[in-house]
């Protein structure tokens, strides 16, 4: 019962969240549309079972790729009415292409077979491993060659990102800790004795 | 019920609470304020002023920057989660294997600090 309302809950607020993702004014609405969105698939993943799935929806999904999402939106400068000026010119074409791609879906979902067993292996419980051991017990060593490979594949991101957006700028001040500790009291104090009356000049 | 499910019940339950709060704090300020708009109240005044220009300025690469070594790192950790919860079944191989990862990722931590893409100027 429970179980039931939440999903419907959860699934409606996922497609309406969707739907506004695309609807949205402005852009910085559509993104934290995304972000109530991928928080509603992580709860529909969970409701699944797919625990693991469900946290790193909101690890990376929510914690991270919603942030460089907004990022993007921030940078591109975008003027909205402008956007929306040539949309009645471009609805037929736009409209066109939609009904083609629905369908070729569709047809693709008309002409596809699903097997009377599958729906019970499905369903069907693996083991009593909570999913994240089941995990943990395959990626590290009978698939280590692919976990390696994504080792590789986030290093590449990483030198990749900092290769094409790191500048160094010029004549940039920085406090350097070791000249300061380094300094010694005969570099930076002078005594000087002086008569009364006369002052100093150094 | 599952008993994987009644484990996130209080979260559920936390949501309901969340939402129920909210929606009577501002339903009610809502409902029972006495609402007179004025378009004077939504204006500038005082010490404050029109802005000068749109908040969608362009800005530093640099931030985005930082996201992406975040979003990097962050899915180190998440590899390391079931590696540490499976951590007993694996045993040495499992171990090395996550050792080499890491190590994979320490060059490239390497990299970024020599370069100074850590440092903000």
């Amino acid at each position: 019962m429970i179980h039931a309302l939440a999903f419907y809950v959860f699934a409606a607020v996922t497609v309406v969240s969707a739907f506004m993702v695309i609807s949205a004014r402005n852009p910085v609405h559509s993104v934290l549309y995304l972000i109530l969105a991928f928080f509603n698939s992580a709860a529909l993943f969970l409701l699944m079972g797919a625990e693991f799935i469900a946290m790193i929806l909101v690890i990376v999904y929510v914690g991270a790729v919603a942030v460089l999402f907004l990022f993007v939106v921030m940078m591109l400068d975008i003027n909205i009415a402008e956007l929306r000026q040539g949309f009645l010119k471009y609805l037929p074409i736009g409209a066109a292409v939609g009904i083609a791609l629905f369908a070729e879906i569709l047809l693709a979902l008309g002409a596809w077979s699903v097997s009377p067993v599958a729906a019970g292996s499905l369903r069907a419980k693996v083991s009593d491993v909570p999913n994240t051991e089941a995990l943990g017990r395959l990626i590290y060593t009978d698939y280590m060659f692919l976990f390696q490979a994504a080792g590789m594949v986030l290093l590449i991101a990483m030198i990749g990102a900092i290769v094409l957006t790191l500048r160094t700028r010029p004549g940039v001040r920085r406090q350097k800790i070791a000249a300061q500790i380094g300094r010694r009291r005969e570099e930076a104090v002078v005594l000087v004795k002086t008569r009364v009356g006369e002052g100093v000049s150094s | 019920m599952d008993a994987l499910l009644i484990e996130y019940l209080p979260i559920l339950v936390f949501i309901g609470i969340a939402a129920g709060l909210t929606i009577a704090m501002v339903g009610a300020s809502y409902l029972i304020a006495r609402q007179a708009p004025d378009s004077e109240k939504l204006s500038p005044f005082e010490c404050g002023f029109a802005p000068f220009s749109d908040a969608r300025a362009q800005f530093d690469v640099r931030f985005y920057l930082v996201a992406i070594l975040f979003i990097i790192f962050d899915l180190e950790v998440a590899f390391l989660f079931p590696w540490a919860v499976a951590f007993k079944d694996i045993g040495t191989f499992g171990f090395w294997s996550m050792m080499l990862f890491l190590g994979i990722l320490t060059v490239g931590f390497v990299y970024e600090w020599k370069k100074g893409a850590l440092e903000w100027e």
